[in-house]
């Protein structure tokens, strides 16, 4: 009897095995390192690594790029999040709706998802350029100046939350389509022979049925807040002076133009501290104020 | 079943003895790998490879293989991790302000250990000096150049009619720009700037640009030994200044900063009268413009003055006797004055050596197309590229306080000031 009881359960850890390497690989095992990491020096053939404990969590405090980074970071994300969610519901309950052409309108609203980040931030980066981009010979049209979009602190940040919003609408919108889609049609018939006004009804029936659903889009734009940084590479580098710089990309400019895998590893640390609080905490909040069917 | 086990053996055996063969011969000829990175548009990769399959022809004792390798930052980032992997590249075309991370990770010797002869020795003085003060430092020679440029200014000589100033003589000093550039801008009815009389660029690498103002104004950015730079003396200040009031003082440039990926097509498009850029643009310039265009050196100040920049030839230090002679042969041969001409004829970058110029090919490739010549003619007055170690956070600094003073918050002198108070605090433990 207890041969068949280890087998059952060198079969279970077999059938485990497969998911367990490539996570511990790819997810836990650099997780651990880049911890450990943080904590040294960065090496090099000359002076070798060394343990210095907190002292690069020292550093990033007095770092002054450091915090003008997560304060971009935090306009960022207050900037793309609830727009791009707001966004997203008015496409999916536009296109749900019966209209003309209406594969045509969710394939336009799709389009930029499908694109890469790197090739629409090269085209963007002819929409705002000053006097022969697109943006200012509009508003040339209209009798107004040329503005220099991406080259003004005041302005950049602005511009690359817009591409964000653009870049995410169309995604958030199928998994908001696909859910009102689901949703019964005698709620709607009953709801219009209550006399209910469209808008009573959408706040009332609509929009908490889709609760889950913006539950999920909620964490993957938050998550994207902090990942999406590929336009940055193209658009503005990060400039002028840092104004446009968001926590990813500053990680990227360390480690791989700095060298400086010591303190890289360090803001990862914290990145992924963020991260992880951000989620467990709308798990906990949220979930509680969801209407699962 | 013990005949098929036998007839297995037999064919397994046949095999190992044939790789042994193999390993054998391939013993006999060197094999060398290269990376190298692309950093401007053409067809850059078939080039190398034409000019590799034409050596491999020469030498048929050297294998060479030849990798491309992304930007610089990509070409660097992979030859180190190759080194560290065991798996070595024995020679790199790099950037050239790479030169002191790579003394610092201890990855590559100085040519003056490796040339022996007195012809070599003879060849590795035969480069323009402005040069290979990028490739030299503690006295030694780390890097030779390959592909290397410079900035010019380009401009717009129907502009110039336009604006009744003469095409043959584009600015020649700062003051020359200032007023010139007030000429140029154009504007319509409503007060909006319908041309701009000069960009310099200040995304991407304002750096580089900044060491040409620097330069004119008489003063290096940083020292020979790589660790100390003077970011806040008066003239660097005198030149951000000058940079700044460029924009915001003559009217002459948009203020904020200018994007350097866009401001080529600005160029084409008549939207600024003058612009600086690397050479490397030359060649598309000539292609796309509708309009007649000169190129001419950049203006002065004290003197003229610009940063070269680009690629140079590293040797590693993990490598054999063998191998470093035979990336030598390698070198030299690609540093030919024939050789040398036909890459900068066919790319845009400057041809590394004087007697690159003398060979027929390259005098009549000149003669064709003058401005060819400008960025060799300005050699004279080029300074190295801002290099020093911690190179990369040196720069963002320098880069940081450039963009902070054209965008007008801070003034170039607190903005310089706290740069160089940063540098000094990563380079002092190097001195």
């Amino acid at each position: 009897m207890p041969s068949q009881n280890v087998r059952v359960h060198v079969y279970g850890w077999l059938l485990l095995m497969p998911a367990a390497i490539l996570l511990i690989a790819f997810t836990h095992f650099p997780t651990v390192a880049t911890l450990v990491q943080s904590l040294f020096t960065t090496g090099t053939a000359t002076r070798p690594a060394a343990f210095v404990g907190a002292e690069n969590y020292q550093i990033m405090l007095e770092d002054d790029v450091f915090w003008q980074v997560v304060q971009n970071n935090i306009w960022y994300a207050v900037g793309t999040i609830p727009v791009s969610i707001a966004i997203a519901i008015l496409m999916a309950v536009w296109v749900n709706a019966r209209l003309p052409a209406r594969g045509l309108v969710r394939m336009a609203y799709f389009t930029p998802t499908v694109l890469p980040m790197i090739a629409v931030a090269n085209i963007w980066l002819f929409f705002y350029t000053p006097d022969i981009g697109l943006i200012d010979q509009v508003v040339s049209l209209f009798g107004g100046g040329s503005h220099n979009w991406l080259g003004d602190p005041d302005t950049v940040l602005g511009c690359i939350i817009v591409i964000t919003i653009w870049k995410e609408a169309g995604f958030f919108m199928i998994f908001y389509l696909a859910a009102l889609q689901s949703l019964p049609p005698e709620l709607e018939e009953a709801a219009h022979l209550e006399g209910a006004s469209r808008w009573y009804y959408f706040r009332r029936v609509t929009f908490p049925l889709l609760m889950p659903t913006t539950l999920f889009v909620l964490i993957n734009a938050v998550i994207n807040s902090f990942k999406l940084v590929d336009q940055l590479f193209i658009l503005t580098k990060g400039g002028p002076d840092n104004a446009s710089s968001l926590l990813l990309y500053y990680i990227y400019e360390v480690a791989f133009s700095f060298f400086d895998e010591a303190y890289a590893a360090t803001l990862t640390v914290v990145l992924l501290a963020v991260l992880a609080v951000i989620s467990v905490g709308q798990f906990l909040l949220l979930d509680k104020r969801i209407h699962y069917r | 079943m013990k005949n098929q086990m036998k007839r297995y053996l037999a064919r397994l055996i046949g095999g190992i003895a044939l790789a042994f063969t193999c390993a054998t011969s391939a013993f006999a000829a060197v094999e060398l790998t290269m990376y190298y990175p692309v950093a401007v548009g053409g067809p850059l990769t078939k080039i190398v490879d034409g000019m590799v399959t034409d050596f491999e022809k020469q030498h048929p004792d050297i294998k060479v293989k030849a990798i491309y390798a992304g930007n610089y930052n990509d070409a660097r980032i992979k030859a180190l991790a190759a080194l560290k992997s065991g798996q070595p590249a024995q020679l790199s075309v790099m950037f050239s302000i790479d030169i002191y991370e790579l003394i610092e990770q201890d990855a590559i010797v100085a040519f003056d250990d490796i040339v022996e002869t007195a012809e070599e020795k003879a060849w590795l003085k035969g480069f323009y000096p402005s040069l290979m003060e990028n490739g030299m430092t503690k006295g030694k020679t780390w890097g030779i150049p390959f592909q290397r440029s410079t900035i010019v200014m380009y401009y717009n000589k129907d502009a110039f009619r336009d604006a009744g100033l003469d095409p043959a003589k584009p600015p020649a000093s700062w003051d020359e720009l200032a007023s010139a550039g007030k000429q140029l801008v154009k504007k319509d009815a409503g007060g909006n700037v319908e041309r701009w009389g000069a960009m310099i660029p200040s995304t991407g690498y304002p750096y580089w640009m900044f060491g040409a103002l620097t330069m004119q104004n008489g003063q290096v950015l940083m020292n020979r030994d790589g660790n100390q730079t003077y970011f806040d003396s008066p003239a660097v200040v005198e030149a951000l200044t000058y940079w700044h009031d460029l924009g915001n003082k003559y009217g002459v440039m948009p203020t904020g900063t200018i994007e350097w990926g866009t401001l080529r097509q600005n160029f084409l498009e008549g939207k600024t009268a003058i612009m600086w850029h690397s050479t490397g643009n030359l060649t598309a310039v000539k292609k796309n413009a509708k309009f007649d265009f000169g190129v001419a050196m950049l203006p002065a100040k004290q003197r003229r003055g610009t940063p070269t920049g680009g690629g140079n030839f590293y040797i590693f230090k993990k490598t054999s006797p063998e191998e470093r002679k035979a990336a030598m042969t390698l070198i030299r041969w690609m540093t030919q004055p024939e050789r040398t001409a036909e890459w900068s004829i066919k790319t845009g970058y400057i041809g590394t050596r004087p007697d690159a110029y003398e060979t027929s090919a390259l005098r009549q490739y000149v003669k064709e197309f003058p401005p060819a010549a400008v960025a060799r003619d300005q050699l004279e007055f080029a300074t190295a590229e801002l290099s020093t170690y911690q190179t990369g956070r040196v720069r963002k600094l320098l880069d940081d306080a450039i963009q902070s003073a054209l965008v007008g918050k801070k003034s170039p002198k607190d903005a310089l000031g706290s740069a160089q108070k940063q540098s000094d605090n990563l380079l002092k433990r190097y001195r």
